[in-house]
Formats: structure tokens, C-alpha cells, sequence
């Protein structure tokens, strides 16, 4: 049977007294206060001042945006822009820089589509092997219609999409970066944290890396795993385009971020038109509006754009800095105590030093299935864990040779004692499969 | 409810028909691609009959367990047999209760088992 070597209450009595507070902020552990949410990589849970304003919205100044002349929609109009004020200052952008789109997703494929026609007969496209399918599929795909659109050889596909390789522990591989990248290297699509191996990349020295090779490359950064977790500026990156989703980081779903520089926002062809995005429709000629609103057709999801401010304000309040003490706190725990309880029974991917990474983990237990870890987890225990690919099935397959992970992220509202029961879960399922 | 039960991982542990047959007349491999489980199923059918069936490949408890189970009930059976198995019935063979998501790992062989069917091979040919 497994003892505490440690009484968290006591050795941690600060840390544990800090998210209990936090958790009173998150209404879901009222309704389930036995839950140990460790899935926060997929989807942050949501304190009450977000959805407190996403009822503000329906209830007080429920109308479109940039439309009506009457009070409410002026007043919708208003939040809305603050909105994008707030984004912009939290990223060190401008405002008109700043796109509200449905999510990351959404925001990396306005780029890749926006930029198919920029690209020369002659350039090639450079991804690392830890990306999301989000900042991967995107960018293969634009090579496939360029292939296509060159004329060129079938074969010359690999030429085209390029994958830099990672490297032992969980690091983009500089080495390989400086072969991949070449002068006519158009693209370069890199994630700022990963989402299974938690590795941190550095963003900003790998830019000028690239830089070096192709001054005119044009880097895009998916930041959907980085925002939720760092202090983010835009400018001090100095990347071309970055994304991110709302809803990773305590604001709603539907709604993410692209940001640009200004010139490079100004080469996208407008993903999608419509609505509000033009500034002159005849039957002959459609011309668009300026930026942000040529690249924002239709009516957006405008409660969760309201409501993503007062997410942005939980965590100034908070601040970074403390939000990164507590997980660097927490995922050192946990990475300590899983390799002293598991030992060689457990094996946990991406850097082995807690501050390389944010604070998730993706590991395997024996030959456990993931699925199976997660499924006992949750019945067992009532700890969310994620287990598949985590929609990175190239990093799984073709880089660590693995069919799937399970992973445990932690958040602000997460504390030793998810990690305790983490382990003691993981030790049921190690029970489930002895029989 | 726990899903685990003793007959699920009997059949996990020892899985029946388990491995890959030498020549045979159809075979069919598939995935789920949120999880990673993957599965192949090979036959000979001799006259409508299935004389031999063996599966292989990665998943969790849930979908080795299935793919033993089914294979246990539609080895020397007629193929009309197993295109009349549904989804019902498999669940009724699990007998515990799944969740929308785990259901998907439990009918992923037999997906694979009735896509075989129309899967022949090149050794059927000759």
C-alpha cells in the first residue's frame, strides 16, 4: 500500500491555501468538488468573471456590432473594440494588428490561405516534427497546391514540406533547422510551447536563426500552448504571425487570435468574405475595408470576444509571475514524485528539467494502453486526463514511435494534492491490469 | 460503472485468434485516429464460410478485448453471420455499459471484420 512520504497540507500549506482560494473562482467545483481537472492543455476551465460577462452581453446590450446607430449596438461596438485594445496591449501589439477569428485553428489557416499566393515556384515550406495538426496540416497542404501549382514533380513533395527533427530530449533540433531552412524557404511554422511534450521552445533566437538564412522568411508562431502559461510580446518574438485560442487560457470557446504585423496582415487574401469586411460592393467590383476588418467577415462570436477581456484582466491580476511559480512548482512535483513511484514503469516524454517545459506531462505507464489509463482515471478517481495523439499524430508516429500518451496539464486551479491523486489513480490502474 | 470486468480482461490477457494468417483470402487494417488504436483482420472463406480468422495490432483493453470476443463468434460461421452483427450486439458481447467515445474503441474490429468482406486479397485470385 502507498504511504505519503510527504503531508501536503503541511509541507505546502501556502501553495494549497492559494488554490483553494482560486479554485472558489471556478463555479464547476462547487457542482463537482471532487474533481481533479487535468486537462487544461485541451481547454482551461472558465472563472465566473468570464461567464458573468458573457450574461452581461445577453442580457444588457445583446446586438451586432459595428452595425446599428441605436444605444445597444453602439454599446456592443464599444466592448467589443475594448476588447481587441486589451488583447493588443496583453501581446504588445497594435490594435488594428489584432484579428478575432474562432480559434487557433481558424487563425493558422486565414494565414496558410491567405499566403498560398505570395509563394514563388520555387519555395518551400519549413515545420518542426512537435506541431499541432492545426500548425502542421495547414502548411502541408499549402505545399501540396503549390506542387501542384509549379508543375513540379511528385517526388519533390519531401523537397517542399520540411520537417525539422526534434532532438532526444524534446528540443527543435538547431542543427537540422540550419539545413532545412535555405534562401528560398518561404514559410516557417513553429509552435511556441508543445502541447505533448511541454518543451518551451525558444521562439526568439530561433527567428533570428532563420533570419540569418532568409531575411524575407516569414515566421508563424502557434502560441495556443505558450499564452496561457507566459508573459507574450509580439514584438520582442518578432515573429510574423501568431496564434492563439481564448479558450486555453480561462476566456470562452470560439474565439482565438491572429495577430500580424501590419504589412504582413495587409498580404493575406481575405479566408473568408462576406459581411462587414467590405468597404464597397457593386455588381461589378467588391472592394475590402481596412485592417482589423477585412479579415473579419461575418458576425463573430461577439459575447466571447467581450467576455476574452476579462479573462485577459483574471490573469493580469494574478500575474504571470505568479502563475508561473505555482506551475513550475507543480510540475516539478509531479515529474519528481511519478519517476520515484513509477520508476522504469513510467515513461515521461519531452525535457526531463522542469523549467524547459510548461506544466503538462505526457507520459506511458508499462503497456498500459493511454485510453485505458484515462478511462480507470475517470471512473476510478474522478481525474480528467487526456490519452490519443493529442492531435499530433506525426510527433506519436513518425518521431517517437509511439501509438498514443496520456497527458496530465496543470492550472492555476490545480495543486499537490491532483498530483497525489494522480498517482494514487495511476496505482489502480496498475491493480486493474496485475489481475 | 467499471468497465474493466473479469471476462473483458481474460479475454485481453488471452486473446483468442490472435496474429496473422499465412495466405489469406481477405484482410482489411483500420484505426481510430483519436486514439491511436489500430487493428488488422485477415480471413480465408472458403464457400461463404470463414474457416480462419486471426486479428492483430495496438489499443487499449476495450478494443483487443473486442476484436477476441467477436472473432471467437464469427470463426466457422457463415459471412451472412457476421454482416448481420450490429452494433447492439456487440455491446450486448461486452455487457457493460460504454461511453460514446469508448464504444468507438469496441467497434473498431468490427468495422475492420466487415470491411474485410469486400477486402479480397491477391492469394484469393489464385
Amino acid at each position: 500500500m502507498y504511504t505519503f512520504d510527504l503531508m501536503p497540507e503541511i509541507k505546502y500549506s501556502k501553495d494549497y491555501m492559494n488554490s483553494i482560494t482560486i479554485k472558489k473562482d471556478f463555479a464547476i467545483f462547487t457542482q463537482q468538488p471532487e474533481l481533479s481537472y487535468l486537462d487544461s492543455a485541451a481547454t482551461s476551465l472558465t472563472p465566473r468573471c468570464v461567464v458573468d460577462k458573457i450574461i452581461e452581453y445577453y442580457e444588457q446590450y445583446n446586438a451586432n456590432i459595428a452595425r446599428g446607430v441605436y444605444d445597444l449596438s453602439e454599446k456592443a461596438t464599444a466592448e467589443y473594440e475594448e476588447s481587441r485594445r486589451a488583447t493588443a496591449t496583453f501581446l504588445g501589439a497594435q490594435e488594428e494588428e489584432i484579428i478575432f477569428t474562432s480559434g487557433t485553428t481558424m487563425s493558422l489557416n486565414m494565414v496558410a490561405h491567405g499566403l498560398q499566393h505570395t509563394l514563388k515556384d520555387d519555395a518551400n515550406i519549413v515545420v518542426t516534427a512537435m506541431e499541432h495538426h492545426a500548425n502542421y496540416v495547414p502548411w502541408q497542404r499549402m505545399s501540396r497546391k503549390l506542387l501542384v501549382e509549379s508543375q513540379k514533380d511528385a517526388t519533390k513533395g519531401d523537397d517542399i514540406f520540411r520537417v525539422v527533427d526534434i532532438t532526444s530530449d524534446g528540443a527543435i533540433d538547431t542543427n537540422d533547422l540550419a539545413k532545412k531552412i535555405d534562401k528560398n524557404t518561404a514559410i516557417f511554422a513553429l509552435t511556441h510551447v508543445s502541447n505533448v511534450l511541454g518543451t518551451i521552445n525558444p521562439v526568439k533566437d530561433l527567428v533570428v536563426q532563420a533570419r540569418k538564412i532568409n531575411p524575407n522568411i516569414i515566421v508563424i508562431v502557434d502560441a495556443a500552448q505558450s499564452a496561457p502559461h507566459q508573459k507574450i510580446n509580439v514584438r520582442d518574438l518578432d515573429c510574423d504571425f501568431l496564434a492563439l485560442s481564448t479558450h486555453k487560457m480561462y476566456g470562452p470557446t470560439g474565439v482565438g487570435i491572429l495577430y500580424g504585423k501590419k504589412e504582413r496582415l495587409e498580404q493575406l487574401e481575405p479566408f473568408i468574405t462576406g459581411g462587414e469586411m467590405v468597404a464597397r460592393v457593386s455588381h461589378k467590383k467588391t472592394t475590402y475595408k481596412p485592417l482589423p476588418y477585412r479579415l473579419e467577415a461575418g458576425t463573430p462570436h461577439i459575447a466571447g470576444v467581450i467576455a476574452f477581456k476579462e479573462a485577459i484582466t483574471y490573469i493580469t491580476n494574478i500575474s504571470f509571475d505568479v502563475i508561473h511559480a505555482h506551475e513550475q512548482e507543480l510540475i516539478s512535483y509531479a515529474l519528481t514524485e511519478l519517476s520515484e513511484q513509477f520508476g522504469d514503469n513510467i515513461t515521461i516524454y519531452g525535457p526531463q528539467k522542469p523549467y524547459d517545459r510548461t506544466s503538462l506531462l505526457s507520459f506511458t505507464l508499462g503497456n498500459i494502453h493511454p485510453h485505458d489509463i484515462a478511462s480507470i482515471l475517470n471512473t476510478e478517481s474522478h481525474i480528467a486526463v487526456r490519452a490519443g495523439q493529442h492531435c499530433a499524430m506525426p510527433l506519436h508516429i513518425d518521431t517517437l514511435g509511439i501509438p498514443a500518451t496520456a497527458r496530465a496539464s496543470f492550472s492555476i486551479y490545480n495543486d499537490k494534492n491532483d498530483v497525489d491523486t494522480l498517482i494514487v489513480g495511476l496505482k489502480k490502474v496498475q491493480e486493474v491490469f496485475m489481475k | 460503472m467499471n468497465i474493466y470486468q473479469e471476462q473483458i480482461m481474460e479475454h485481453f490477457h488471452h486473446p483468442s485468434h490472435h496474429g496473422t494468417l499465412d495466405a489469406p483470402t481477405h484482410s482489411y487494417s483500420a484505426n481510430n485516429p483519436t486514439c491511436g488504436d489500430e487493428i488488422n483482420i485477415d480471413m480465408i472463406i472458403n464457400d461463404d464460410v470463414i474457416t480462419k480468422v486471426a486479428f492483430n495490432g495496438e489499443g487499449c483493453a476495450i478494443s483487443q478485448a473486442t476484436a477476441s470476443m467477436l472473432l471467437e463468434k464469427i470463426a466457422d460461421k457463415k459471412i451472412t453471420i457476421l454482416q448481420k452483427i450490429t452494433v447492439e450486439d456487440i455491446t450486448d458481447l461486452i455487457g457493460v455499459e460504454l461511453s460514446p467515445n469508448r464504444l468507438k474503441c469496441a467497434l473498431l474490429s468490427l468495422e475492420t471484420a466487415q470491411k474485410a468482406l469486400s477486402h479480397p486479397t491477391d492469394s484469393s485470385l489464385t
